[in-house]
């Protein structure tokens, strides 16, 4: 009975390390534009940073063939000619890190052409960095009780 | 430890035991895996629409590592199209089983290639220019057309299956990692066999051919070498083998200590990092060298791939072998015995790699199956379905339980394997923590 207490102890503090809510880092929010150049197969810059609620503008310049640039978890994305400007404007209202993702097939590593939009801090992957020591923790903990039994 | 035969219910012998079960699934996994060469030869240059590379390194890859390799082991072995030609040929025959005297050179394998060493080269061969052969369909389909014709060349110089057993550069590592599978075929009672004359299951009889990995059935403790090819179940005629389910990772509880499989964990827990951060990083001149294959900078990108997996990663876990030492055992049997712990945790840096671009590119599938050419056809009326990642909320939420779980399932067997190896588990169990915080910080 006990190992299964403190195993149900170990999964509570992992939900806990998951999913309570942070307090909210509150900075007013401003409008940013972001001069993003795009070429075969690299965005420059490679990661963007911005504040929860933010009127993000990224304006997609190509320096060689088409390309395009998807905002994973947002769903909207922008199109751009080689030399030509194109803008997309969207409020930053999902926090946490996003791949930007080329979405026009510019040459053979295409599918890697990735880049990154943080809205405040990533926190998932200091939760995830928590959760392994956790991890870690319980393995130690649960060895322990087990050998006592 | 609780094990359940599955083959007890006949129904599920049966469909093992009979031929044309499997020949059904050969033949169609055969006709794919031609029309995937023929594909990358005659089809559209561009990976994204080729059904070689959508269907081989999308589709394929998926099942493979997010669920053959986890709960079947070498399940994918079983039915896999690479060796079945050259199988035929070497038997002479399509669903007889072998002659007592072969008609081809029907040699031994030289010992000392009997081992993962070869299978540990194919595979980084293939990771270096990986950039290119993942992305480049006639690539694909040259490196698929390598693997059939040497898999055929091998059957007819080699006995059995020389191909899968030592130079398979996917067969290595399923090996490796179908020791944590929750499935195995051994026999029922190891007295039977030491009783049983003449051995049909390694030898061979007229109801099926000997053991096609040269493997004797009544020795097996792990699965990294058993085909899971079914003959041992047809040729014994004391019904002594079984398949069961059992708990995940049996084998890992007594460490096999064997440096070649010891660097086929390295080699895989290295490439999935150079992976993450090669083709999921921000970095884009990176990937142009990794691409530019044969150029100064790729060699360059070549030198520290190669020093990743075989100085960096295995000298780190060298150094946490000697700070954690109990007894004075030999170092290299302490070595190889507390990389088991390697096993799990490098599973699951695949899993959570290929998580990141399976789903994302999932969209690819639909359009590739109605145009499997890239040239305009309409096979099925998915052929304009347009790229869109699927479920991304989802990816990084399982990234970090694949990783994390992942990560206690490696402490939990170094826990197991350090007293055999005389060593404390803590300095092994920081180092998987280091590599597994890398990961995150790599794809999150
Ligand atoms: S044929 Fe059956 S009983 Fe005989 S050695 Fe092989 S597995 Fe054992
Ligand atoms: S004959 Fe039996 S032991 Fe040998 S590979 Fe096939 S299934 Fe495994
Ligand atoms: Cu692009």
């Amino acid at each position: 009975m006990r190992p299964y207490a403190i195993l149900f102890l170990l999964v509570l503090a992992g939900l806990v390390v998951a999913f309570a809510p942070l307090p909210a880092h509150f900075s007013a929010p401003v409008a940013r534009t972001f001069h993003v150049e795009a070429s075969q197969f690299a965005y420059q810059p490679g990661e963007i940073s911005v504040n929860p609620g933010d009127k993000v503008t990224i304006e997609l310049v190509s320096t060689d063939v088409v390309h395009g640039l998807y905002v994973d978890g947002y769903g909207v994305s922008v199109k751009a000619d080689p030399g030509q400007n194109a803008t997309l404007t969207f409020v930053a209202d999902k926090s946490g890190s996003f791949r930007l993702r080329c979405n026009v097939t510019c040459g053979a590593m295409h599918p890697f052409m990735v880049g990154k939009l943080n809205v405040g801090a990533n926190t998932w992957l200091y939760r995830s960095l928590a959760l392994a020591s956790l991890g870690i923790f319980s393995v130690f903990v649960l060895a322990r009780t087990t050998k006592m039994e | 430890m609780s094990k359940f035969e599955l083959t007890r219910f006949p129904l599920i012998k049966n469909l093992l035991k009979n031929r044309y079960p499997q020949l059904a699934v050969f033949v169609l996994m055969l006709a794919g895996f031609l029309f995937a060469i023929t594909a990358g030869f005659v089809g559209t240059p561009v990976g994204s629409h080729n059904f070689s590379i959508v269907f081989v390194w999308i589709a394929w890859w998926a099942i493979l590592i997010l669920v053959a390799v986890p709960f079947f082991g070498r399940g994918w072995c079983a039915v896999c199209p690479i060796p079945v030609v050259g199988d035929w040929l070497q038997r002479g025959a399509v669903l007889e089983p072998a002659p007592k005297m072969s008609k081809w050179l029907n040699l031994r394998v030289p010992a000392k290639f009997r081992n993962m060493w070869m299978q540990n080269i194919s595979f980084t061969l293939v990771a270096l220019f990986s950039s290119v052969i993942l992305t480049t369909p006639v690539v694909t389909s040259v490196v698929l057309a390598a693997m059939l014709f040497l898999s055929i060349g091998l059957s007819l110089v080699f006995e059995r299956r020389a191909f899968c057993r030592y130079l398979c550069p996917v067969g290595g590592f399923i090996g490796l990692y179908a020791q944590t599978a929750p499935l195995e075929l051994r026999v029922k009672d190891k007295n039977v066999c030491a009783h049983c004359a003449g051995k049909p299951c390694y030898n061979g009889s007229e109801l099926g051919s000997g053991c096609p990995w040269d493997v004797f059935p009544g020795g097996l403790t792990k699965n990294t070498y058993c085909g899971l090819c079914m003959e041992c179940l047809r040729t014994c005629p004391h019904d002594n083998i079984a398949i069961n389910l059992r708990p995940f990772s049996a084998d890992l509880a007594k460490p096999s200590a064997k440096l070649d499989e010891t660097f086929k964990a390295f080699i895989m827990l290295g490439a999935s990092l150079v992976y993450a951060y090669v083709l999921m990083g921000s970095n884009g001149s990176v990937k142009l060298v990794a691409y530019s294959v044969f150029s100064p900078a790729w060699f360059g990108y070549a030198a520290g791939f190669l020093a990743v997996i075989f100085g960096i990663l295995p000298g780190l876990f060298w150094l946490s072998v000697k700070f954690g030492a109990i007894k004075t055992s030999s170092p290299g049997k302490q070595f190889t015995t507390a990389a088991t712990a390697l096993i799990p945790l490098g599973l699951m840096f695949w899993v959570a790699f290929s998580l990141s671009f399976v789903l994302t590119n999932a969209t690819y599938i639909f359009a590739a199956i109605s145009d499997p050419l890239g040239l305009g056809w309409n096979l099925f009326g998915t052929a304009a379905t347009a790229w869109q990642p699927m479920l991304s909320s989802l990816v990084a939420p399982t990234q970090t339980l694949a990783l994390v779980g992942g990560l206690a399932w490696s402490a939990r067997t170094a826990q197991k394997s350090a007293p055999q190896a005389g060593i404390s588990s803590v300095p092994v169990i920081v180092y998987c923590l280091a590599a597994t915080f890398l990961m995150l910080w790599l794809l999150l």
